[in-house]
């Protein structure tokens, strides 16, 4: 059919009716958005940042996609397909977004594929592997509390494309947290060796919280353009989450000191987990072994 | 700190008394959906879950990943009381031959809709 994109042509304007059951209506997150780099704003800080929320993003998603098959029942295979499908289209924004505005044009596969361990700026807890169910759990709990409070604030962006993709974010991540917070009072409120089993993916994620708030110079300057939130702001929010699901689920959180970087570089600084470079060594060895391929 | 912590909550954690005895398999329920042009929620499937706040959440998970739904039911399938095929006589001939309770003996005036 002659359409120009993919959502025109199962959008509701264009769909009459009669192909799908129950029609489609999907919409385009970034329809109608100015796609200009905001007067005042470095483009290369402005690509750093939407690297660092993609990557976050693309490396969360990946992971949760080696779930897949592997969940306890058929229905959480289910859900956190559509909780991995939520964070790739996100990434997916955020990584086209960051090569229209460092000028190097880019696209999205350019910076997912064909970038090293070193220049992924994701935060370390996107990229460790989980011991159990209830180790993903309770990683995609901190994960998701943690990014509902910085996209929420992120809305106001003062780059209008930063705050479109916050916003649509938001009410996927909304979702994301009460998925995570309902399983982690059902494991934390179950059987003793549900709940012990529950408490022990607390303590491997513990180490990676801190992480989660510290400002990084990109952030720095773009905090006061007005564009990035300040992610130490969420911390009141992100305790106040964790320690109310942690009250109902009768767990809690270690308070722990964050795991260790290298000469003050974390996740946000391109150093990483030993687990980084296995998720890309997946990630990346198609695109790698035969470069430019389509089908 | 936390094998000392959690060591000690796990002893003091007690059962409550709604705490039921841990079940082998999730018990089946069948999801409705009402679609945005649908007056009516539909029969769409079923799914298994441990309880029906899990059970919707499943259903929005597994039937409405294509926005085809803007309100979902779900029901225990053990809860619903169906007829059986050998009553089908008895139950649903009767009314094959009084066309008169239909109302196809007066105009239907056009603003009256879903008839």
């Amino acid at each position: 059919m002659p359409f120009d994109t993919a959502y025109e042509a199962i959008s509701e304007d264009t769909d009459t009716g009669h192909r799908w059951a129950f029609g489609t209506g999907f919409t385009d997150p970034l329809a109608g958005v100015d796609t200009d780099v905001p007067a005042g704003v470095g483009g290369a800080d402005l690509a750093a940042y939407s690297l660092m929320l993609g990557d976050d993003a693309l490396i969360m998603s990946h992971r949760l996609q080696e779930w897949l098959a592997r969940a306890p029942e058929l229905e959480e295979d289910t859900a956190l397909a559509n909780v991995a499908l939520d964070l790739l289209g996100q990434a997916r924004l955020l990584l086209t977004r960051a090569g229209a505005a460092d000028g190097s044009d880019r696209t999205e596969d350019d910076y997912a594929f064909a970038r090293g361990e070193r220049e992924f700026r994701n935060v370390r807890l996107a990229e460790v592997t989980d011991a159990d169910f209830a180790g993903l759990i309770a990683r995609l709990l901190v994960f998701s509390t943690w990014r509902l409070a910085l996209l929420t604030k992120l809305q106001s962006s003062g780059d209008p494309v930063l705050a479109a993709v916050a916003s649509q974010g938001v009410k996927e991540l909304t979702y994301h947290r009460d998925y995570a917070a309902e399983w982690v009072i059902r494991l934390g409120d179950g059987t003793d060796y549900s709940r012990e089993r529950m408490q022990a993916g607390l303590v491997a994620v513990a180490p990676l919280v801190p992480e989660l708030f510290e400002v990084s110079a990109v952030e720095r300057r773009l905090m006061a353009a007005g564009v990035a939130p300040d992610p130490g702001e969420t911390r009141a929010e992100f305790d106040a989450v964790i320690g109310h699901v942690l009250e109902a689920a009768a767990l809690d959180m270690p308070a722990v000191p964050g795991l260790a970087g290298v000469r003050g570089q974390t996740g946000r600084g391109g150093v990483h987990t030993e687990a980084m470079g296995y998720v890309l060594a997946e990630l990346q060895s198609v695109a790698r072994a035969m470069p430019g391929a389509t089908w | 700190m936390s094998e000392s912590a959690s060591g000690e909550q796990a002893r003091t954690h007690q059962a409550g008394p709604k705490q039921t005895p841990p079940l082998s398999t999730w018990p089946l329920y069948e999801v409705f959906l009402r679609s945005k042009r649908g007056l009516n929620h539909v029969h769409v499937g079923s799914l298994h879950a441990a309880d029906a706040t899990m059970a919707l959440r499943h259903a929005r998970d597994l039937y409405t990943r294509r926005n085809e739904g803007v309100s979902i039911w779900v029901v225990k399938a053990a809860d619903i009381t169906a007829s059986s095929p050998d009553e089908k006589d008895p139950f649903f001939a009767p009314s094959g031959d009084k066309v008169y309770r239909h109302p196809t003996f007066y105009e239907i005036p056009d603003n009256v809709p879903h008839i």
